[in-house]
């Protein structure tokens, strides 16, 4: 019945369908498949993986500058055997996360009063966002003079690098849980304490745990400032140390290194997200 | 279906709203959002609030559940000066006030974490509570999607869903704010057969704002119409039609007009006849 009611349709009003002249790889936020993702996504690596290598097989720039890609591998292949590359990436992994774990344990609870409670927000947020604008780089001097040149003098710095950004963002994070859930309790009865614990924060987790995903990013970016000052082990110190001897290949090696180390933290954030909330990957 | 009140301690509240004022207060100027507002909503009575935007429809639902705060004036629920929330007046919201981390099931039974609605029970009245929540998940055709989470739901089921988490702990009253605002018209027109089996069966008062005069009058008892600048009640019209409803009595000629005389109101008391005159006038312009 339907079926004839539109073949009777005059052939006039038929839509016209569009000429597949744009490839549908291009379309505007269109959507690709799995294989073309990996496909760019490989591209993305190996080009600029080759260019290098390229670059430093013809000779054009002297090897100081420009160690070739084997190079570096062969470098980090020494530096694990003789230099003692395990030690510097254990030292530099327990600062970072000393540093961040001391900023993130103060920042979280102190992020969620900020965010829920305005007189809290008017006595920190001023002076947070003040102090956020110093360079923690600028303290290292002070930082060296009151603390000294110890572990605790590192995880200083990185504790300070961090934890005024991860206040002001926690808040952030909390302000933004919306206000229909928290009358919704409030209409059902729950207490401020409830509502805190059982709402709001329920409610930030996942956006709180990308802003703790954010601030170890930039905990490394302050670690290797921190062991290029004041250091004599770690990751930072290692590419210190190369440039002196111009062990280019080494610095590479030691960027690259911690280039890595990021990208699979960030990774096991992502994936511990996509554990943690299931209703935000469901659909 | 019926037995959605197992033990039945529930009694449905009255609301008496008087002398009521609102006032907004900005370093521009005051607004006047409320002014001096009466009104009596018996106990057991579905009344619904309608008016153009900015009548202060949605401020009066707020300061009755408690979310808001009166300039002056008082409202009593069955007699008590009411202030702040409380169990006895559940709300359900346009949108997004379910809870995205928890599934519809858990959603329904979230006020049983709480310690209001903890206190001075037994191990019997766990089970009732759970079997309400299984009751209510049938009643609101939500079974097959108990362990879904709220974003899984279509605009229409996530309503479903939040209204059975507002009648879980049996409120004496359910204050509605435009529920059924985002939905499409085949989807509202089920929710209001719902809404209208909901309220025969549980025995509560229910306050609806909407700004649908149809959806306003084929669910309510009393239709209150509101006029802005400053908010006030204009009007209260009864409405002359039996306590079941049927899709076909919004064809009926007493219903339509009632809406005729009802939407006449309310663009009366909104300006917006002014408006309808102006173009009305450009229109004739621009004939000639």
């Amino acid at each position: 019945m339907l079926m004839r009611g539109a073949r009777t349709v005059p052939s006039i009003a038929k839509p016209r369908s569009i000429p597949p002249t744009q490839s549908p790889l291009w379309t505007l936020r269109g959507s690709i498949t799995r294989r073309w993702y990996w496909a760019f996504a490989v591209a993305g690596l190996v080009i600029p993986l080759t260019m290098w290598w390229l670059l430093s097989a013809s000779g054009w720039v002297n090897k100081i500058f420009m160690p070739s890609p084997a190079d570096v591998v062969i470098r980090l292949g020494t530096w694990w055997t003789r230099d003692g590359l395990l030690q510097d990436f254990w030292i530099s992994i327990y600062r970072v996360t000393v540093g961040w774990l001391l900023s993130a344990v103060i920042a979280l609870p102190l992020g969620l009063l900020i965010g829920s409670y305005r007189p809290i927000q008017a006595f920190f947020e001023p002076l947070t966002d003040f102090v956020r604008y110093m360079p923690a780089v600028a303290f290292i001097p002070l930082v060296m003079l009151w603390i000294g040149i110890d572990e605790s003098s590192k995880i200083a710095i990185i504790f300070i690098g961090t934890f005024f950004q991860l206040v002001l963002m926690a808040a952030e994070d909390i302000r933004r849980v919306p206000m229909q859930q928290i009358e919704a309790a409030q209409t059902m009865g729950a207490a401020r304490g409830e509502i805190l614990t059982l709402v709001v924060l329920e409610s930030a987790k996942p956006a709180l745990l990308d802003t703790l995903r954010v601030t170890m990013g930039w905990a490394w970016t302050y670690l290797v400032v921190a062991e290029l000052v004041a250091a004599n082990s770690g990751l930072g110190y290692a590419i210190l140390k190369a440039q002196r001897f111009l062990q280019t290949d080494k610095i590479f090696a030691g960027i690259l290194l911690i280039g890595a180390i990021g990208l699979a933290m960030d990774q096991a954030f992502r994936a511990l997200h996509r554990r943690a909330f299931p209703w935000l990957h469901t659909k | 279906m019926t037995d959605l009140t197992t033990p039945v301690a529930t009694r449905a509240k009255g609301i008496a709203i008087a002398g009521l004022s609102k006032i907004f207060a900005a370093p521009s100027g005051s607004t006047v959002a409320l002014q001096d507002i009466d009104l009596d909503v018996a106990p057991n009575e579905f009344v619904t609030v309608v008016g153009a935007s900015g009548c202060g429809k949605s401020t009066l639902l707020r300061i009755v559940g408690g979310l808001e705060r009166q300039s002056s004036g008082e409202v009593r629920v069955d007699g008590v000066p009411a202030v702040g929330p409380g169990v006895d007046r559940a709300m359900v919201f346009q949108h997004y006030s379910l809870y995205p981390w928890l599934t519809v099931m858990e959603n329904i039974k979230f006020c049983r974490r709480l310690k209001a609605h903890r206190e001075g029970i037994t191990s019997s009245d766990v089970e009732a509570a759970s079997g309400r929540a299984d009751a209510l998940l049938s009643v609101m055709g939500l079974e097959s999607t108990a362990d879904a989470y709220p974003n899984q739901l279509s605009g229409g089921m996530q309503q479903r869903a939040a209204i059975a988490r507002a009648l879980m702990p049996r409120p004496q009253i359910l204050l509605m704010d435009e529920p059924f605002g985002a939905l499409d018209a085949q989807t509202r027109e089920v929710m209001h057969d719902l809404i209208r089996h909901l309220f025969a069966v549980e025995q509560t008062t229910i306050v609806f704002v909407t700004h649908d005069v149809e959806e306003a009058i084929y669910l309510a008892s009393r239709v209150v119409v509101m006029a802005p600048r400053p908010g006030r009640v204009d009007s209260i019209y009864a409405v002359p039609l039996p306590g079941r409803r049927s899709l076909e009595m919004k064809l009926a000629p007493e219903f339509i007009g009632l809406k005729r005389e009802i939407l006449e109101r309310i663009r009366e008391t909104s300006g917006m006849k002014t408006d309808l005159e102006v173009l009305r006038k450009l229109t004739e312009k621009a004939a000639h």
